[in-house]
């Protein structure tokens, strides 16, 4: 059997957000893997130490130096890595085509991508991805077991949660609480500079965009940032009720 | 046409309907707005929805008891292309975000995800949506005559119904075989005010010291300002609350009149479910919090000693 795990690479999220000519701008910023791509390289990865014949393939779209996330996802424990390198950022749905033509070509049977991502705040990758395949989905997965080719989990829907069965394959998002993903170790390290890296330019995959970016902005909410003085707590309390029903106005 | 896909519960059209319905009037694209109402037993949720559309479309059987991305994807994909709807309006539920990816792919559309905003440029739909983490606000441009918008949930006001109901109309659908089986549902119920709709919204984080603490001082305050109760994932991955009350990025986003953070530090992923709030309150015992940067009152401070304070000081009047 083999897995394909998504992995996009994202803003640290302790680094702050940089813009240039009204475009975010990642070139001097520190970027990591998403935390929910982690969730479904190591479930990928749980699979497979249970299961030494299941083969576990990361697959990037996105820029050249995606493959520093590749790097880390192999020294996690992938078994190798695809880069689909495109210089422009493409939209979901676009990049969905390419998901699944790499799926296709490699005879995937299972698919990890995170529940959302923390560039594009998109939720639409796997979705797009179980459509263009014809495969059944689960999204935002907690819990994930698998027997022969019977998937049993759990996931959030609207209302809360339900435990869900399907049959490969498919795709499943995943979210915190699923597992807790491991740190890649310095032997890992070494290895994974060993472990194949194929690159393939996505000009090859055929694919259009079907958004353009016109502008972006950084947010800025202007807030008061009234520091009340916290030493006696009956006056700092009777203060914060004072202005927050006669300054803001928003309880009564 | 227009076509908005009407999200309602227990017999009840949602708000979101009327935010759609709202971002349909206002796009500044022609056409009739469309109501499709999918489900069983749906007629008190069509006649709502008929005071707001120019027409509504109801399917009402049996398989469409239960939502499945898959069989709500074909459903809706199938009207569309029936009734050459240009554009697609999904709510931006977690399920509405879940198949609205599908449709998109169906019709070979653009797909504008959680928009909080949305108009014709020249034959062009744009929309506005957050990016990293909600940091950023981007606007797109749909590329194709047929666009799937999914519209972010109180972010645009909902629209006030017509006079006059429109016409219903019956329609038959292909349905797909369900290939997820869902063999239990666990549905979180709160005697509480849902987060999601709250005026106003009392969260813990850490530190807040234990579940007790949580319990004493975050439902204590929630209850004397009639107030949803939030918490941060550290909370609950530690088993004090459940995933229900989390905010932030792999919980629920909320945009309240005032938001009380309590003993909440402001991680970023925490920030971005709670950032567009209108007034920011945060109380916390470290004075370099992040979340003071993001607050509009702040009391630097032990919650344990400030938040009973401020019970008190509610109660008397």
């Amino acid at each position: 059997m083999k897995i394909l795990t998504l992995v996009r690479q994202v803003l640290d999220a302790e680094e702050s957000v940089r813009m240039k000519d009204g475009a975010v701008d990642l070139s001097a910023s520190k970027l990591v893997v998403d935390t929910m791509d982690e969730y479904g390289v190591e479930q990928a990865l749980r699979m497979r130490d249970a299961d030494a014949t299941i083969e576990v393939v990361a697959l990037a779209v996105g820029a050249t130096r995606c493959e520093e996330a590749l790097r880390t996802v192999l020294a996690m424990g992938a078994d190798r890595a695809i880069l689909v390198e495109c210089g422009t950022p493409l939209d979901v749905i676009a990049t969905s085509s390419v998901v699944s033509e790499v799926a296709k070509s490699e005879q995937i049977d299972l698919i990890f991508c995170g529940g959302g991502q923390a560039d594009w705040d998109s939720h639409a990758l796997g979705a797009a991805v179980a459509e263009r395949l014809q495969w059944p989905q689960a999204t935002w997965s907690s819990a994930l077991t698998i027997d022969g080719t019977q998937l049993t989990g759990t996931h959030d829907v609207d209302a809360g949660k339900e435990t869900f069965t399907m049959a490969l394959p498919a795709v499943v998002t995943t979210q915190q609480g699923l597992n807790e993903p491991r740190y890649p170790t310095l032997p890992n390290i070494m290895k994974a500079k060993r472990k194949e890296m194929r690159k393939l330019p996505v000009e090859s995959f055929g694919v259009t965009a079907k958004l353009k970016v016109l502008s972006a902005g950084v947010q800025v909410k202007e807030r008061r940032r009234t520091m009340i003085d916290g030493k006696d707590a009956g006056l700092a309390a009777a203060e914060l009720i004072n202005l927050l029903r006669n300054e803001a106005r928003v309880i009564a | 046409m227009i076509l908005i896909v009407a999200e309602h519960a227990n017999g009840k059209l949602a708000k979101s309907a009327y935010e759609m319905t709202q971002a349909a009037r206002d796009c500044g694209r022609e056409g009739p707005i469309t109501l499709l109402v999918l489900g069983s037993g749906v007629a008190p949720v069509a006649a709502q929805a008929a005071l707001l559309g120019d027409q509504v479309l109801v399917a009402d059987l049996p398989a469409l008891a239960e939502y499945d991305p898959e069989v709500w994807a074909a459903a809706v994909a199938q009207i569309a292309g029936e009734g050459e709807a240009h554009t697609v309006l999904i709510g931006g539920s977690r399920s509405g975000r879940e198949y609205s990816p599908r449709v998109a792919v169906k019709l070979d559309a653009p797909l504008l995800e959680d928009a909080i905003s949305l108009t014709d440029v020249g034959g062009d739909l744009q929309a506005e949506h957050y990016t990293f983490l909600a940091r950023v606000t981007e606007r797109v441009e749909a590329l194709g005559p047929v666009v799937v918008v999914s519209i972010k949930p109180g972010a645009l006001s909902p629209a006030k119904a017509n006079a006059a109901a429109a016409e219903q109309f019956d329609v038959e659908l292909t349905l797909p075989e369900r290939r997820v089986a869902v063999t239990a549902r666990m549905t979180e119920k709160s005697e509480r005010v849902a987060l999601a709709d709250a005026d106003i919204v009392v969260s813990g984080g850490r530190g807040v010291g234990s579940a007790e603490g949580f319990v004493e001082l975050v439902e204590g305050l929630a209850d004397q300002l009639g107030a949803a109760v939030g918490a941060t994932r550290a909370v609950v991955d530690a088993g004090w609350r459940p995933y229900a009350e989390q905010v932030g990025q792999t919980g629920k986003t909320v945009q309240p009149k005032v938001y009380v953070a309590v003993g909440i530090s402001g991680a970023v992923q925490h920030l971005s479910g709670m950032g567009k709030s209108k007034v920011i309150v945060a109380i916390n015992k470290d004075g370099d919090a992040p979340i003071f940067k993001e607050a509009d009152y702040g009391i630097v401070g032990d919650v344990k000693v400030i938040v009973p304070a401020l019970i008190e000081e509610l109660k008397k009047s």
